[in-house]
C-alpha cells in the first residue's frame, strides 16, 4: 500500500470517523474554461453557457464537420420552389426534461425568441414573413424574398445558438433571463445540485432520442455513456492541472499553453485539439476617432503589424497556432486568401508611406492593454512595438479584461475615457461568414465596437444574405474580405488552438467540434 | 458590564455605515461595467444598456445607494448580478468551507504557536529560541500562495498524501475533511503561527523575569506549574490581543488559499465577484467580513475578563 492516505482512510472507517464517499463511477469531472453563471443561451453571447445550452438543448438543425448544415431535431426540410416556405417535420419521440413531447409550437415560440437576440438570427428575421406549427410535429417558416442563410442560422454552431425550448419557458421576453433549464437535449441540468461558482451537475437524459447518424460536430446521433458530467469550478489554471494529473478530475476542456509542459510528458494525459478551426485574434479598430477614422491610417497599422509576431508571442508553440490570410477563417466554406496577405507580414515602409499620405500629425493611438487573460496579455506590447515601427505613436493603456470590456462599449473620445483600437479573440466558428462575423457589420452606430460604417461594405454583405447559390456567396465572401481590407474594419490577427487534456486511462470518446461537447464520451474500463 | 456590551454593540453600527458607503462608493469608482461583462463578448452595445437598465445601473448613485441600504436594512441584501439567486444564499453555501478553514488555522496556530514561542522564551538564547525566530522570520516572508502551491507539490502531486484540492463538509465523514483540510490550513497557518509565537515569546519573556514567578519558584513549585500557571497566563492578555488582530490577517489569507486550493468558501466568492464586478456580492461580503472582525474583537475584549480579573468595564 503506497499511499499513506489509504492507510489512514481505512482506519478512519474502522474507527467510525469517516463515511465512505459514494463513488458515482460513471462520471466524468471536467474543468471547463469558465465558472457558469448565467443559464440563458440565448439572453447572453457567453461562451460557457452556449456549453451549457448544449448540454441540456438541441437544435432544429446542425451543422457538420464539413460545414454543411443537417437536420438535427427535423426529420425532413423541405424548401417550395421558389425558396419562401420552408417546411420542417420533427423527429418522432423527442420530449423535454419535464416529460412533454417536443412540438411545432415550441420550436415556433424559440426561434422567435433568439431571433430578436442573435445577430443571425436579427438578420433571419428581417426575411421572415411568418412562423407557425401547422400540426404538433411541423413547422413553417415563410420568407417575404429568397434568404441564402436560413440554414446556416438555424444551424449556428456558436454563441447565440438557436436551441429549443419549451413554448412556456421561450415566452419569456427576449431581454429577460429565463431561470429554468428545460430542454430535449441529452443531458438535464440538475438545478439542485448547482453550487455556483463550485460545480454545475449535468444528468443523462434516459428518453433522448439521438440520431442514428455518426457524430460530426453538431450534428448527428449524441449518444451518452455517462450518467453524470459534473462541472466542477476551479479558477486557478495551475490547480486545475495539479488536480488532473492525480486524477482528482477527468479533463481540462482548455489548458493554458504554459502549463503544458506539466502534462506533456505523462502517458496517462492525453492532449488533443478538440475544436480544429480553433480562434481568431482580432485587431480592432475604433472608426469614430482619430487617428482611425481614417481609412488610409487604418490601412497604414495593417501594414505595420503580422500574424506571425502576435501568435508566437502569446502562443509560443507552433503546433497551436497557424498565420492565414483569410478572414474567414481556413479551411472552411468562405475562406479566401484575396488581400489577406497583407497580415501576413510587415510592411513598416508601406506604413510610413500611407501615414505620410494621411498628414497623419503623431496623435497618439490609444491601445487598451488587457493584462489578465493569458491568451491576449502578449498581443497589445505587440502591436504597440509593431505600430511604432510603423511611424505611430502609441499610448499603451493596460487594464483587466473586464474593464476592457467595459471601455470597449464607450463611443467617447480617447481623451474622455474612449479607445482608439484593442484586440480580442474569436471563436472561429462565430467568424466563418460575413453576417456571423461581427467585424465586417459596417452600419455604424449598430455595428459591433468599434462601430465602421461603410455603405458599400453593408450592401455586399446583403447581397451575400440574399444569395441561395454557395458558389455566388464564395465570390461575395471576397468580394466582403477585399472591401473589408480595403475600408480596414479590422485586422484578422492569427488564429490559434486550445488544447484539451484528460486522463486516457480514465476517459476517453471526445468528438470535434466547435464547443466542448460530452455526448459520445466515456469512462474507460480498466 | 452590560453598559460596556451596550456601548460596543452600538458602536458597530457607524463603524458598518462607514464601510457600507465606502465599499459602495468604491465598487462604482473602479473601472469596470458589470452590463458589459454580464452581457458577454458577442453583445451590442444595445444589448448592454439594456442590461444596465434592468440591473438599475442606470439610476443616479444616490438613488442605487438608497435603494441598496434600505433592502439591507430589511436584511435582504439583494440579488447577484450574475447567478439569478440572492446574495444571502450564495454566502449561506460558502459560509461552511471559510469557517472549517478558519477554525482549523486557528487551532493549528494555537497548539503550535504558543508551545512553540513559550519554549522559546524558556530557552532563551538556546538553539531551540534561535530555530522558533529563524521560522518565524521565514514564515512571515513566505507569501501564502508560494508556500500553498509548495505544499500541493510534495504532499498531494509527489507523495499524493493529501488531494490538490476541495472541500468536503465534516458531515461527510471527519477523515475526507481533514484530508482536505490538512494543506490548505497549514498553508494559512504558518505566518500565524509565525506572529503568535514572536508575541508568545516576547510576553512570557517578559513575565519570567518578574517578581511573582521568582516568588513562585521560591516557593518550590514545578518549573512546569511555574511556566503554564504563572507566567503563560499572565503572558496572555497580548496573546490573544494578537490572535484577535490576527484574523484580520486570517481574512485576507483566505482569499489566496481558497483560490490555491479551490475551496468553495467566501474567499473565493469574493474573488469571482471582485473580478466580474457583481456589486451586491461583493458588498454584502464585505460588510459580513466587517461584521466579524468587529464581533471577534469584541469577543477578545471579553475575553480579558475571563484572563485577567484586575480588567473591569
Amino acid at each position: 500500500m503506497r499511499s499513506p492516505t489509504r492507510a489512514l482512510t481505512t482506519l478512519a472507517l474502522a474507527l467510525g470517523l469517516a463515511s465512505p464517499a459514494v463513488a458515482d463511477e460513471n462520471m466524468l469531472r471536467v474543468v471547463m474554461h469558465s465558472d457558469l453563471k448565467i443559464i440563458d443561451p440565448i439572453w447572453t453571447t457567453a461562451y460557457i453557457t452556449r456549453d451549457h445550452g448544449y448540454m441540456v438543448y438541441d437544435t432544429l438543425l446542425a451543422l457538420d464537420a464539413d460545414g454543411v448544415v443537417q437536420p438535427q431535431m427535423a426529420e425532413s426540410w423541405e424548401v417550395s420552389d421558389d425558396g419562401l416556405t420552408h417546411s420542417f417535420t420533427l423527429r418522432d419521440g423527442l420530449t423535454f426534461h419535464d416529460g412533454a413531447p417536443v412540438t411545432g409550437a415550441d420550436v415556433v415560440a424559440s426561434l422567435g425568441r433568439w431571433g430578436k437576440r442573435d445577430t443571425m438570427g436579427q438578420q433571419l428575421m428581417q426575411f421572415v414573413e411568418g412562423m407557425e406549427a401547422p400540426d404538433e410535429q411541423s413547422v413553417t417558416i415563410t420568407l417575404a424574398e429568397p434568404y441564402g442563410l436560413l440554414g446556416q442560422s438555424l444551424a449556428k454552431p456558436s454563441s447565440n445558438v438557436p436551441f429549443i425550448m419549451p413554448a412556456g419557458i421561450a415566452a419569456t421576453p427576449a431581454d429577460e433571463q429565463i431561470d429554468e433549464a428545460i430542454g430535449s437535449g441529452p443531458f438535464v441540468f440538475d438545478a439542485d445540485a448547482w453550487e455556483p461558482g463550485n460545480k454545475v451537475v449535468y444528468r443523462k437524459f434516459a428518453d433522448y432520442q439521438p440520431r442514428d447518424e455518426p457524430p460530426s460536430w453538431t450534428a448527428g446521433g449524441k449518444l451518452v455513456n455517462v450518467d453524470v458530467v459534473e462541472w466542477v469550478s476551479m479558477p486557478d489554471a495551475q490547480t486545475a492541472v495539479n488536480a488532473l494529473i492525480t486524477g482528482e478530475i477527468d479533463v481540462i476542456e482548455q489548458v493554458a499553453h504554459d502549463l503544458l509542459p506539466l502534462v506533456e510528458g505523462d502517458p496517462s494525459i492525453e492532449v488533443r485539439i478538440a475544436n480544429p478551426l480553433g480562434y481568431q485574434y482580432m485587431f480592432r479598430f475604433n472608426h469614430l476617432h482619430p487617428p482611425f477614422d481614417d481609412a488610409t491610417v487604418r490601412r497604414a497599422a495593417v501594414a505595420a503589424l503580422n500574424q506571425e509576431d502576435f501568435v508566437s508571442a502569446t502562443i509560443g508553440n507552433p503546433a497551436f497556432y497557424r498565420v492565414c490570410a483569410a478572414m474567414f477563417i481556413c479551411d472552411t466554406p468562405f475562406a479566401t486568401d484575396a488581400g489577406g496577405a497583407i497580415a501576413l507580414a510587415s510592411d513598416f515602409d508601406a506604413s510610413k508611406a500611407l501615414l505620410e499620405e494621411a498628414d497623419y500629425d503623431g496623435t497618439p493611438v490609444v491601445l487598451m492593454h488587457s493584462t489578465d487573460l493569458q491568451v491576449l496579455t502578449n498581443l497589445a506590447p505587440v502591436a504597440k512595438s509593431l505600430l511604432e515601427r510603423g511611424g505611430f505613436t502609441v499610448d499603451m493603456q493596460s487594464m483587466d479584461w473586464q474593464t476592457l470590456v467595459s471601455r470597449r462599449a464607450k463611443q467617447e473620445p480617447p481623451e474622455d475615457g474612449g479607445w482608439n483600437a484593442f484586440l480580442t479573440a474569436w471563436v472561429a466558428a462565430d467568424v466563418m461568414n460575413p453576417i456571423a462575423a461581427a467585424g465586417f457589420n459596417a452600419s455604424g452606430e449598430d455595428a459591433w465596437f468599434g462601430w465602421p460604417e461603410d455603405a458599400e461594405l453593408e450592401a455586399l454583405r446583403d447581397r451575400f444574405a440574399r444569395e441561395t447559390d454557395l458558389d455566388a456567396q464564395r465570390a461575395l465572401a471576397e468580394q466582403i474580405q477585399l472591401r473589408a481590407l480595403e475600408v480596414a474594419t479590422h485586422m484578422h490577427a492569427g488564429q490559434y488552438f486550445v488544447p484539451m487534456a484528460f486522463r486516457n486511462d480514465q476517459v476517453g470518446g471526445f468528438i470535434d467540434g466547435p464547443a466542448t461537447f460530452f455526448w459520445q464520451a466515456a469512462r474507460v474500463d480498466d | 458590564m452590560l453598559g460596556f456590551l451596550a456601548r460596543r454593540v452600538a458602536a458597530t453600527v457607524p463603524v458598518l455605515l462607514f464601510v457600507a458607503v465606502f465599499v459602495f462608493l468604491l465598487l462604482r469608482l473602479t473601472p469596470g461595467d458589470p452590463a458589459a461583462i454580464v452581457a458577454g463578448d458577442n453583445a451590442s452595445t444595445e444589448q448592454i444598456e439594456e442590461i444596465r437598465a434592468q440591473l438599475g445601473l442606470d439610476e443616479p448613485l444616490l438613488e442605487q445607494f438608497g435603494l441598496w441600504s434600505a433592502k439591507v436594512l430589511r436584511g435582504d441584501f439583494g440579488e447577484s448580478f450574475f447567478f439569478k439567486q440572492p446574495v444571502a444564499s450564495l454566502i449561506g453555501q460558502r459560509i461552511e468551507p471559510t469557517l472549517s478553514l478558519a477554525l482549523v488555522t486557528l487551532f493549528i496556530t494555537v497548539v503550535v504557536a504558543v508551545p512553540l514561542g513559550t519554549l522559546a522564551a524558556y530557552y532563551h538564547r538556546s538553539w531551540l529560541d534561535r530555530l522558533v525566530m529563524g521560522f518565524s522570520v521565514a514564515g512571515f516572508s513566505v507569501p501564502v500562495f508560494v508556500l500553498g502551491y509548495l505544499l500541493i507539490y510534495v504532499f498531494a502531486v509527489e507523495l499524493r498524501w493529501f488531494p490538490v484540492q476541495g472541500f468536503a463538509s465534516i458531515r461527510e465523514g471527519l477523515w475526507p475533511f481533514l484530508e482536505r483540510m490538512v494543506l490548505p490550513a497549514s498553508a494559512l497557518s504558518v505566518i500565524y503561527v509565525a506572529l503568535i509565537a514572536r508575541i508568545t515569546r516576547a510576553s512570557v519573556l517578559e513575565v519570567l523575569g518578574e517578581d511573582h514567578v521568582r516568588t513562585a519558584r521560591g516557593k518550590g513549585l514545578p518549573e512546569r506549574t511555574v511556566v503554564i500557571n504563572h507566567a503563560l497566563r499572565n503572558a496572555a492578555v497580548p496573546i490573544v490581543t494578537v490572535i484577535g488582530v490576527g484574523l484580520a490577517l486570517l481574512i485576507g489569507g483566505v482569499v489566496v488559499t481558497e483560490s490555491v486550493f479551490n475551496i468553495p468558501g467566501l474567499g473565493r466568492l469574493t474573488v469571482d465577484a471582485v473580478l466580474a464586478r457583481d456589486y451586491p456580492t461583493i458588498q454584502a461580503v464585505i460588510l459580513l467580513f466587517s461584521f466579524a472582525y468587529v464581533l471577534i474583537n469584541l469577543m477578545i475584549d471579553l475575553t480579558y475578563l475571563v484572563l485577567d480579573p484586575r480588567i473591569r468595564y
